[in-house]
């Protein structure tokens, strides 16, 4: 499942352009991958992020795996709820399980990542 | 990497695999957490034949192994199983293992996979009255059923045998699915359970003859991401994390199997002067107060001193937070309390009693 109007990136995070304001999560299929999350460690709201540098970890019974930023920004906004149910991150991984929304410095940003099609041939790459 | 005479069937059941001792091995069939709930509530099938088995028999074979264990083997009798650690001439810990005795002059040690080699070679090393000693791990295919269920579906296989007379820690040598297998009421989880050692070549066979009975009762298959928290739950140490030939059994809070009275064995004269000198590490159980997770290596403190480091981690599935085993200095600490180190940030934990959870074994 890997949504048209997202864009992503190669560490399988997903971005969502509403005006200057980005919400960011991770795929489906990096939801599936990872498997059974029991822990979601995100940034402060306030906190300054770099396009493509670590912003936080989830964790899963097995692993560790490291969050990186889609694009640079503020966090304005983090969703708490996953504090409490991180699960929510396997079971509607581009809905309830939203991590955060970045006020981006510049959208033009969004134009490095990929599209739909692009992620969709990443994956199958990174399967094969 | 060596592959198990089970690797086909887990590729058809379309496992992912890990590298583990050498071996290339199944670590999750369905997910990690799905199989250790079937574990605990109905039953779990592992294929688990990367462990070693080491053959020991006739001459002065009691002698040799009484000789290598901790532990006193000169309470088995015929058809029982002990735990018991191999320790070097320093008190390090050179396997844990069970010892298998068919008869007072001829036992099976099981061993853990990547010590196999290592285990030979300190058997041989020791065995100086020409006891015969040979490594069977590749003709030897272990799988367990573990789980409240695992009777229940074993009984219908076994012709010959009642299972709920086999007592826990022993074994018999009987037919399970008309296959010629050694039925050990052992395992690795806290749970009931059989270790069933068959030829290889029978292998798929008997996987086959239990893989229905075990889905139909809502179990799975088992890989050994789920077998290393299965492990953790119940308590149990693992071999090369937990404690190497650098940790000597009562750093591993293991001293119970370290019988000294009125025998020797090697390591002795050292464990006893250890002893004697003072313990400097204990082996503790901790439970996470939040929900980060604790992972192996990472620093332990209390109240801002530095007092060792997490052996083992993981979240408990049963307990919904992470369990593990921390490496701590042995002196008096005043309270339960403590702290993890995880990504650079304190996390609350305490200190609590293994096994983690209560199982029946």
């Amino acid at each position: 499942m890997i949504p048209e109007n997202l864009k992503y990136m190669e560490s399988h995070e997903w971005t969502r352009q509403e005006g200057d304001i980005a919400t960011i999560g991770i795929s489906d299929y990096a939801q599936s991958e990872i498997q059974d999350i029991v822990y979601v460690e995100l940034p402060e709201v306030g906190t300054e992020l770099t396009q493509k540098t670590e912003f936080g970890v989830i964790e899963s019974v097995k692993a560790a795996f490291d969050l990186y930023a889609p694009v640079s920004g503020e966090v304005i906004a983090v969703n708490e709820s996953l504090l409490d149910a991180p699960e929510q991150v396997n079971e509607s991984p581009y809905d309830d399980g939203w991590m955060l929304k970045i006020r981006m410095t510049d959208s033009a940003e969004l134009d490095a990542l990929l599209d739909a099609d692009s992620y969709q041939a990443h994956i199958e790459a990174e399967h094969a | 990497m060596k592959r198990t005479p089970l690797y086909q069937v887990h590729k058809t059941l379309n496992a992912k695999f890990t590298e583990f001792g050498g071996w290339e091995m199944p670590l999750q069939y369905s997910s990690i957490v799905k199989e250790h709930l079937a574990v605990r509530s109905t039953i779990g099938l592992f294929d688990l034949s990367h462990m070693g088995e080491i053959d020991v028999r006739g001459q002065g074979a009691n002698e040799l192994v009484q000789k290598l264990s901790t532990n006193d083997v000169g309470r088995l009798t015929d058809g029982r199983v002990l735990y018991t650690l191999l320790c070097n001439e320093t008190g390090g810990i050179v396997d844990d293992i069970l010892i298998y005795r068919y008869t007072d002059n001829h036992y099976m040690l099981v061993v853990n996979a990547s010590n196999i080699e290592k285990d030979l070679g300190w058997v041989q090393t020791h065995n100086d009255r020409g006891t015969e000693v040979s490594d069977e791990s590749e003709d030897k295919t272990l799988i367990a059923l573990q789980g409240p269920k695992s009777i229940d579906i074993l009984e219908p296989l076994v012709s010959d045998q009642s299972l709920s007379e086999i007592g826990y820690f022993r074994f018999v040598l009987g037919k399970v699915a008309g296959i010629p297998t050694i039925i050990s009421r052992t395992g690795y989880t806290g749970e009931v359970g059989f270790e069933l050692y068959v030829s290889a070549k029978n292998a798929e066979h008997l996987w086959n003859a239990l893989y229905p009975g075990v889905i139909a009762a809502d179990g799975e298959p088992v890989g050994l991401g789920a077998r290393d928290t299965l492990r953790l739950e119940a308590g149990l140490r693992l071999y090369g994390i937990d404690m190497d030939d650098n940790t000597n059994p009562f750093e591993a809070g293991l001293g119970r199997f370290v019988k000294s009275k009125k025998r020797q064995f090697i390591g002795r004269d050292a464990l006893l002067a250890e002893k004697k000198r003072g313990i400097a590490r204990q082996m503790v159980g901790f439970q996470m107060l939040d929900r980060a997770v604790a992972r192996a290596g990472y620093a332990v403190y209390q109240a801002d001193k530095h007092i060792g480091k997490v052996t083992s981690g993981a979240p408990s599935p049963i307990l919904k937070c992470s369990i593990g085993f921390a490496s701590i200095i042995s002196q008096a600490i005043p309270d339960e309390k403590i702290d993890v180190e995880i990504r650079g940030k304190l996390h609350p934990a305490k200190i609590v009693k293994v096994p983690f959870i209560s199982t029946g074994t």
